[in-house]
């Protein structure tokens, strides 16, 4: 079962916004996230808001329609961010996640896009970036995603090993990881992989063959995230009942460290916690607006948004999220009025993760006199708090909660 | 034989003779039937009437009828009728002075006891005798009372009334014929009871021209009235608004009211001898009023005082602290409250580093310990933690000072010449296959066997010296595992023994945890530190840097645990969708830091503490309704 939305307040039937959330929207960067429920099966470690073709049955939410509810929402958009000084910028970034997008045609993701364009317009150099399959991703799909004005794959290969990868339920053959990337470089656009490090049984050697198997793919960009057992889940059933053990922390601070060691080796320099990137134009520029706190719009079932201290979350399944976007209607399921304090917590909580780090400044009193403790203690760079930013360190990045919670005082 | 219908047959308090009065108690295990046979001798008596009948009638505060057991003790007054030897029918009245049924109490049981010429033993017909009432019937037998032995629960389908009543003859010396059967819960055999207590309690004597002289066998603290005082006139008699004295202290009070229970609080004209009723003084704190004590008219007093006082001692100490500190002056309140109604209740204000400002409390023994802590938990709405309870140690230096120890923290660290500790007389009865457990038991906490006796060929009895210290530390729950739950255990302070004591301290990182700090046996302090240490390894959740838990003997290590340095505590992904989510856990951590104690620089939750602190039980008698 995916995940339950937040507790919130009600978003109004038009969806409209506070004006103090839009007073100064000319002057902030927007993105685009657009959020295709769909898979063909349900990976046990996965509590994304996602259903598979029978789990739909009976709701009139089908593939088929996707585009057109995305598209709707879209045009309601441009009438909520619509204000009577200058609006909104164009769109800098457009983020295609899911689920599994590519279980769409690419036409459909392609008239998406179009839609973004029409609505704000799409800034010229745009990162407009969709998520995949590597099953499913051949030369012909990648040059139709060129076309559509994709400039960006991310790949979810998680493992190269195959007995990793069945335990995650993940049904690609690694061996199409190789040609999916070479479709997609082919094609002229970015590639990034996805991996996923201590999946129970997976051993350090594994976790090195992943590592190694990517570096010997040469994408743009890699993101590795330690597996999280997630309520509701059936891997977090397996791991209550014992059947597998329960992911181990030790463990995963040994690969992440790995990761580190090779990645930075062969050139990739962390940006965030969790992504790498070769140079800093291969970074994923619509995840960096996440943790800066830009505006972002959440499109489709489950998406959240934020604009302005105003974040909001859409109904979860596609049934009625489908009905409300065709009533013209605000598919809003709850929103959260951020208070100052609150936003400010939020651009520690997320300024923090990255490799820029945080400007001092930024900081409450006590999270400025936490900052030496943090540096002696070998969690906060020293160097870069010298020079009034708090920057981690790779204990530090792995330790991150503990940084979060002391220099939020 | 019957009620008395007429009510001006009744004879009216202080002029009652006292030929016609009979005072008895019930002596009873907790889940033998006494209240529910007290309901019924209501009954049929006509005391209550049927309409304004309930369950456990005389069992006033919620914790007592909830758990089945009777803390304070209460006397009702019931005419009873029996037939005269030359026809018609002489009144009679009965006092029944009901005995709090637990070991912490056996001073007021004493007490109780010491108002009564007899005592009905009331045993299960399904279960037969247990240790704690054969305790308290040996006590009736050596205050010379009249036992009249009886079967309960006869109308149980599991009943075994042959069989037990041969088991109660032997104990008491008389004919399992003698034995009566009864049925609490139907009435079957109450009114052959009532005629028995009559026929067979010996009715009080005293001097009814000697100056006045009653015992106080209970005290209690009533919201709207003050101290309410029950007594046991033995000589001379009392009257409303005459002033008295109590004996022990010679302070004066005017008796705003004297009366009788039957069984609500009724006003009379005094009180005569061998009769029991009421007081009230107006005084506001049962320490005006203890129990034992004797009352005596201010204007004419009594030479000397009825024997057998004794102030109260508590046995069991334990640091009582509120969760949220901000509930320090609340505990206080309360304490002060509870103070009023519990004379045996002492406290004193303490610190602990570990878990801040609270008090120490001595208590009667453990059913004490978890009956205040209930109270205030339920009455005052706090969240308390305990510690470890502990006894008390009289400490000898080689240098000749002395000290008395009632938490661990202050034992001294000096050169000590000896260490004493409290001993109890115990007694265990139990079937017989389960002597070699109970033996092996109460060898592993330093008890020493006194002797042994068949009850029948299958049950025994076991007496043993105990350490108290080995008897409050979950001694009563292993000796419930051992025995699948059929013994039952009683006992009883017997003075003081030298033992070969230490004091095993936790530190954390170097700094001592005084909350953890005990006293064992030397030879136990290896076994006690590797429990504590191991546990804490397992509640203390990893901080940034390694922290040794170590247990240890003064400077002298002797175990030790690791909690390794914490590695990663980063959730991996966060992206837009997960931001509400991750803020709002942060501000939820937020919240749970508040509850962390720091000991030096490691972070403890306070739940680590009270888990730690948790015995699996208290080693008391839990409720069983």
């Amino acid at each position: 079962m995916p995940p339950a939305l937040p507790a919130g307040d009600p978003v109004p039937a038009d969806g409209a916004l506070p004006p103090a959330a839009l007073a100064g929207i000319d002057r902030r960067r927007i993105g685009v996230y657009v959020h295709v429920p769909f898979c063909r099966v349900r990976c046990g470690y996965c509590d994304f808001n996602t259903y598979t073709v029978p789990e739909l049955g009976g709701h009139g939410a089908t593939l088929g329609t996707f585009a057109d509810a995305a598209v709707a929402e879209l045009d309601l958009a441009a009438r909520v961010l619509a204000t009577d000084g200058p609006g909104p910028r164009e769109v800098g970034t457009v983020f295609v996640g899911g689920g599994t997008p590519t279980m769409l045609p690419a036409a459909d993701l392609g008239r998406v896009v179009a839609a973004v364009d029409r609505a704000w317009g799409l800034a010229p150099g745009a990162e407009v970036t969709t998520e995949a399959n590597p099953d499913t991703v051949t030369p012909q799909l990648a040059e139709q995603l060129a076309a559509a004005g994709f400039t960006r794959v991310s790949l979810g290969m998680q493992s190269a090993v195959p007995q990793v990868l069945a335990t995650l339920d993940r049904t690609h053959d690694p061996a199409h990881v190789a040609t999916a990337v070479r479709a997609v470089r082919d094609a002229g656009l970015q590639v990034s992989l996805d991996l996923i490090y201590g999946t129970p049984g997976e051993s350090l050697a594994d976790w090195r063959t992943s590592l190694e198997t990517v570096l010997a793919l040469e994408p743009d960009h890699v993101s590795a995230y330690a597996l999280v057992v997630e309520e509701g889940t059936r891997l977090a059933a397996q791991v209550r009942r014992g059947e597998v053990p329960a992911p181990e922390d030790d463990d995963e601070a040994d690969k992440y460290e790995l990761a580190e060691d090779l990645l930075s080796r062969a050139g990739y320099d962390w940006y965030e916690i969790s992504n790498w990137a070769l140079g800093p134009q291969a970074r994923c520029r619509h995840n960096e607006g996440y943790w800066r706190g830009d505006d972002w719009w959440g499109v489709g079932p489950g998406a959240h948004s934020h604009v302005g201290g105003v974040r909001w979350w859409n109904v979860k399944h596609p049934g009625p999220y489908a009905a409300r976007v065709a009533a013209g209607r605000s598919p809003g399921a709850g929103r959260e009025l951020l208070t100052r304090r609150q936003r400010e917590d939020e651009q520690v909580m997320l300024g923090v993760r990255l490799a820029e780090g945080l400007p001092l400044d930024q900081l409450g009193e006590d999270g400025r006199l936490a900052v030496a403790g943090l540096v002696a203690s070998g969690l906060l760079d020293g160097r870069a708090a010298l020079a009034g930013r708090a920057v981690l360190t790779l204990r530090g990045r792995l330790l991150a909660d503990t940084v979060v919670h002391r220099l939020l005082g | 034989m019957s009620p008395i219908v007429q009510p001006e047959a009744v004879p009216q308090p202080a002029a009652t003779p006292p030929e016609v009065l009979r005072n008895f108690c019930i002596i009873a295990h907790i889940d033998h039937g006494k209240s529910t046979l007290a309901d019924r001798m209501l009954q049929v008596t006509g005391v209550v009437e049927p309409r304004l009948m309930r369950d456990q009638y005389l069992d006033r505060m919620d914790i007592e009828r909830e758990r089945g057991i009777t803390i304070k003790s209460q006397a009702v007054r019931m005419p009873w009728g029996v037939a005269a030897e030359h026809g018609g029918v002489t009144a009679h009245v009965l006092n029944m002075i009901d005995t709090p049924g637990h070991v912490d109490f056996t001073y007021e049981v004493s007490r109780s006891l010491a108002a009564c010429e007899g005592a009905v033993l009331l045993v299960d017909a399904a279960q037969g005798i247990e240790a704690q009432t054969l305790a308290n019937l040996y006590l009736a037998m050596e205050n010379e009372l009249a036992i009249i032995p009886v079967l309960n629960k006869i109308d149980l389908p599991a009943a075994q009334p042959d069989k037990y009543a041969e088991e109660l003859a032997g104990l008491i010396g008389c004919e399992p014929e003698d034995v009566l059967r009864v049925s609490g819960k139907t009435g079957e055999g109450v009114p052959e009871l009532l005629d028995r207590i009559v026929r067979e309690v010996p009715a009080p004597v005293g001097r009814a021209d000697a100056p006045a002289r009653a015992m106080i066998f209970d005290s209690v603290y009533d919201t709207y009235r003050g101290v309410v005082t029950y007594v046991r006139v033995i000589d001379g008699g009392l009257s409303p608004r005459e002033r008295i004295a109590m004996m022990s202290t010679l302070a004066t009070h005017e008796l705003l009211e004297i009366g009788v229970i039957s069984p609500e609080p009724s006003p009379s004209k005094g009180l005569g001898v061998g009769e029991v009723g009421y007081l009230i003084t107006g005084v506001k704190d049962v320490r005006q009023s203890k129990v034992g004590d004797t009352v005596t008219g201010a204007g004419r007093r009594a030479e000397e005082p009825l024997g057998g006082y004794r102030d109260p001692r508590p046995m069991v100490f334990s640091g009582l602290y509120p969760m949220d500190g901000s509930d320090y002056p609340v505990l206080r309140e309360a304490l002060d409250k509870l103070k009023l109604n519990d004379a045996s209740l002492v406290y004193e204000p303490e610190t602990s580093a570990a878990l801040g400002f609270g008090f120490r409390i001595g208590f009667l023994g453990m059913l004490h310990l978890e009956i205040v802590r209930e109270r205030l938990e339920r009455e005052f709405g706090l969240d308390l933690i305990s510690t470890l309870p502990n006894v008390v140690y009289q400490v000898r230096m080689e240098d000749g000072t002395a000290l008395e120890v009632t938490n661990p923290s202050e034992f001294p660290s000096g050169k000590i010449a000896a260490v004493t500790e409290p001993v109890v007389r115990a007694t265990v009865l139990a079937p017989s296959e389960f002597i070699g457990p109970i033996m092996e038991l109460c060898q592993s906490r330093r008890g020493s066997l006194r002797g042994m006796d068949y009850l029948s060929p299958e049950r025994v009895e076991l007496r043993y010296t105990l350490p108290l210290a080995e008897v409050v530390f979950d001694f009563f729950d292993n000796l419930k595992s051992r025995t699948r739950g059929y013994a039952s255990f009683e006992y009883e302070p017997e003075g003081e023994q030298e033992a070969d004591l230490v004091k095993v301290d936790i530190l954390l990182q170097g700094d001592q945890v005084d909350a953890f700090s005990a006293i064992v046996h030397r030879d136990k302090a290896y076994a006690y530190g590797v429990k504590m240490a191991g546990k804490l390894k397992e509640l203390i959740p990893r901080q940034q840097f390694e922290v040794p838990i170590q247990a240890a003997i003064g400077s002298r290590v002797i175990a030790r645990e690791n909690i390794r340095a914490i590695r990663k505590d980063v959730l991996a992904k966060c992206y837009g969708g997960d931001i509400s989510r991750k803020r709002k856990l942060l501000e939820k951590q937020k919240e749970g830091k508040k509850r962390m104690k720091m000991v030096g620089s490691v972070e403890v939750p306070q739940e680590a503490f009270i888990a730690a602190l948790s015995q699996d039980g208290l080693g008391t008698e839990k409720t069983r309704k």
